[in-house]
């Protein structure tokens, strides 16, 4: 496990070894995984390891392949901007997504998102930003830079999956001819099928499960406290709407030249 | 027989967990990094929390740092710090700590030295609470797992 984190340099951060063993042990032999040949690709921007690698899986799971960078100047580096003549790569490099930090240093993403709009070539991609403060002129500033969405941190699988769903739609109504894909990679991440547990247990339940019965397990202690007064941050400029929930929904997502 | 001591290791985790819930300790983002776990990252939320002790130690250690100086004066850098460590507590559902972390903030912020060795000190305290609380956690579901995999499907 210490492993792991040492190979986390800022540039692609990721926790792979669990997926690696899966597929070592032979996790493919079971049905194959519905194939995503228009896998969407997602750069993730946020100076904490910790909630890089939390969005990391927050998009894994919603079958986005991933890249992680620690900051505003590895992103553009990234997506070849970072100098001023047109690099090589870009016409191999797909971003369906861009979800970012706003708080940075160096570079905060309302300065990332100006960049990515500013540019001819990646403007068009949708840019989320996510901050743990709720303050409702930063919201306002980003948007009206052409933000799609905000994000309250920390973010909830609820959001990353409708941001998903939009994505979905989108690529729905964008012919395949505008799409241009990534070499095929070996090391691309898709979701893998359950393996077969290699533990004798009848049941292969993850760790942590707090209900002996299922291994949906987090629905239970939910339940259990649903009725205790969890309070949610509560900054100056609150929303009156439900802080659970992205409090800006004003801007769909947009299907880009189509419209 | 075997069986016996799954079930009382899962209520024994259960109980540790609602306790830590209704101490405050913990909150719904945490329910929420379990929902990230499943087979193909079955130690997800053991991983995420081991990366999150270390950068915190790294942040406490700093903060001890600066603020033993005798002649430290720089409380933005206090604030950078907490920054992080009020990001990253509440990404994986560490309530309490992160509420600390948030009053020390506070205190840096209006250059009250006393009022940071003070909000070092609770932090550094709830910070240990919450990592001894983890670590029972974390034994206990190892152990639920091996009393789990003594049990032959026949």
């Amino acid at each position: 496990m210490g492993k792991e984190k040492k190979q986390i340099d800022g540039g692609v951060s990721c926790l792979r070894r669990a997926e690696m063993n899966m597929m070592s042990v032979g996790g493919m032999e079971s049905a194959p995984a519905p194939l995503d040949l228009e896998e969407v690709h997602v750069l993730a921007v946020d100076d904490s390891l910790v909630d890089r690698i939390v969005i990391e899986r927050l998009l894994r799971i919603t079958s986005c392949k991933v890249t992680a960078v620690d900051s505003g100047w590895r992103a553009l580096e990234f997506l070849g901007l970072d100098n001023d003549k047109a690099s090589a790569q870009l016409d191999r490099l797909k971003v369906d997504l861009i979800i970012t930090d706003y708080c940075m240093p160096g570079m905060t993403g309302y300065e990332l998102l100006k960049k990515i709009k500013e540019s001819s070539n990646f403007r068009e991609v949708p840019v989320v930003i996510m901050s743990s403060e709720n303050v409702m002129t930063r919201i306002d500033r980003c948007l009206e830079e052409g933000a799609q969405d905000f994000l309250l941190k920390p973010v909830k699988l609820a959001d990353v999956k409708r941001l998903r769903s939009h994505l979905a739609t989108k690529d729905v109504k964008l012919s395949t001819g505008n799409k241009r894909k990534l070499p095929e990679d070996s090391d691309s991440v898709t979701i893998t099928p359950p393996s077969p547990s290699l533990t004798i247990s009848p049941e292969s339940s993850p760790p942590l499960t707090i209900s002996p019965h299922s291994s949906d397990s987090s629905s239970s202690l939910v339940e259990m406290f649903s009725s205790s007064p969890i309070d949610d941050d509560e900054d100056e400029d609150v929303l009156t709407s439900s802080p659970e929930e992205s409090p800006i929904r004003r801007q769909k997502m947009r299907s880009p030249g189509l419209d | 027989m075997l069986g016996l001591g799954v079930d009382r290791l899962q209520a024994d985790i259960n109980r540790l967990l609602a306790s830590l819930f209704h101490q405050g300790v913990l909150d719904e983002h945490f329910l929420q990094l379990q929902q990230l776990q499943d087979e193909t990252s079955p130690n997800f939320v053991y991983d995420v929390i081991n990366i999150y002790f270390d950068e915190s130690e790294k942040l406490l250690r700093n903060l001890r740092l600066l603020l033993v100086d005798r002649e430290f004066s720089d409380y933005k850098k206090i604030g950078l710090h907490l920054n992080q460590l009020v990001g990253s507590s509440s990404s994986i559902g560490a309530r309490r700590v992160r509420n600390v972390c948030v009053a020390f903030r506070s205190a840096s912020e209006l250059s009250n030295r006393p009022g940071c060795m003070r909000g070092l000190e609770v932090v550094e305290h709830e910070y240990h609470y919450l990592k001894n609380m983890m670590h029972e956690l974390f034994q206990l579901e190892q152990q639920r797992l091996l009393a789990a995999g003594v049990r032959y499907p026949v």
